[in-house]
């Protein structure tokens, strides 16, 4: 798609886009808040589960998405998907941060540490340092176009990591449980939890599909600014 | 056309060897990737003695006893069981019957002197109310 058609679409589908969102984050946060039960084991501290979670399953999605993008833009020069890869990136770096926030808040009381260099917990890790490198590397040429190839070779090498973050718990003995939701048999988590995990990992995806429209759009804008700096002969 | 394809092509010879090398390196690091060792694989360790290591297993039902700030309990994993000691806060989540991973240094009878205890939670989410329901159904699996 040519840019100036997507910013035509965006204007567009934005509005709805913004809703959803809105609407998504109210339902699932009076799900998640007031109306799911407390759990058998760790009583209210399960509420952090309805955040954790859903960031980082956003975390990996994003960082697929970076990838496959600037895999498209390497392969067929197209400007706009590296403009979207470019406007996702610090999008994933949030929620990957927020993961571990929330983890690590998580963790001290349930159990007894803030942070342990277990296999999942190092993985992810590793996961928000490859989206600063990521971030940092598509802006570290003169010219954009150089520095939006870095960034998608790592992106495309660092997705190594991205079955490494999921599987950890089960290839290693980890002090992280196992998965809960996406897994043989069946989640193991009770229905009435299951639903405000579900419409919060929904509201994420919603919050972060309208956050990434406004980017591209302002990506798509700041390139032009650029060119028509340099056309100008500007500085 | 066929320059688009060409790189394409590239891409995924690229991607293929970086996931190669990726298996590989985890492969070979296996071992020192794990956060703890259960019970039986610790004491079949050349090194369990001389080293602090981590130990993780289930907290045995009924072999917890309290003396003073002081703690004993054993560490199962159905087969082999160790008896630990440590003195200091327990974690919210330590019960008998769940999950726990020690940090500490085992001595040559077997005995094992914990520094740190963490609880380990179970994949297991549900309201007290269904946990009950449950155990009065004789359907309760027990933790990992």
């Amino acid at each position: 798609m040519e840019p100036a058609r997507f910013v035509a679409l965006c204007g567009r589908v934005l509005p709805f886009a913004v809703a959803l969102a809105v609407a998504m984050l109210a339902a699932g946060l009076l799900f998640s808040l007031a109306l799911s039960p407390a759990d058998y084991q760790q009583g209210e501290s399960v509420r952090i589960m309805y955040v954790h979670v859903p960031a980082a399953w956003m975390a990996l999605f994003v960082y697929a998405l970076v990838a496959v993008l600037g895999g498209v833009g390497l392969a067929f020069g197209h400007a706009l998907a590296f403009h979207a890869a470019r406007a996702a990136a610090p999008l994933g770096a949030a929620f990957a941060l927020l993961c571990l926030v929330s983890g690590s808040l998580w963790g001290k009381p349930m159990w007894g540490a803030w942070w342990v260099w277990d296999a999942r917990l190092t993985s992810m890790l590793l996961l928000f340092f490859l989206y600063l490198g990521q971030i940092a590397l598509s802006g570290a040429f003169d010219r954009q176009a150089r520095g939006d190839r870095a960034a998608a070779v790592l992106a495309l090498v660092g997705c190594v990591n991205l079955p490494v973050v999921k599987f950890s718990v089960d290839w290693w003995h980890t002090l992280h449980q196992p998965a809960s939701v996406f897994k043989f048999g069946g989640p193991s988590i009770d229905p009435s939890m299951l639903l405000p995990l579900l419409l919060m990992a929904g509201a994420f995806k919603a919050v972060f599909f309208a956050l990434w429209l406004i980017r591209t759009r302002t990506a798509v804008a700041a390139s032009r600014v650029a060119a028509a700096r340099l056309a100008g002969g500007a500085r | 056309m066929s320059r688009r394809r060409q790189r394409l092509v590239w891409l995924g010879v690229g991607l293929g060897a970086v996931f190669a090398a990726g298996a590989l390196v985890l492969s070979a690091l296996d071992d020192s990737l794990t956060f703890f060792y259960g019970p039986a694989d610790l004491v079949e360790r050349p090194d369990a003695f001389s080293r602090r290591v981590r130990l993780g297993g289930l907290v045995e039902p009924g072999s917890l006893v309290r003396e003073g700030a002081a703690v004993r309990f054993t560490v199962t994993d159905g087969q082999v069981s160790l008896p630990v000691t440590f003195s200091g806060v327990l974690p919210d989540l330590f019960r008998e019957g769940q999950g726990v991973v020690a940090e500490g240094r085992l001595s040559q009878d077997g005995h094992f002197a914990a520094e740190t205890v963490l609880a380990k939670h179970d994949e297991n989410y549900m309201p007290r109310e269904v946990a009950e329901v449950l155990k009065q159904n004789g359907e309760w699996r027990a933790a990992r």
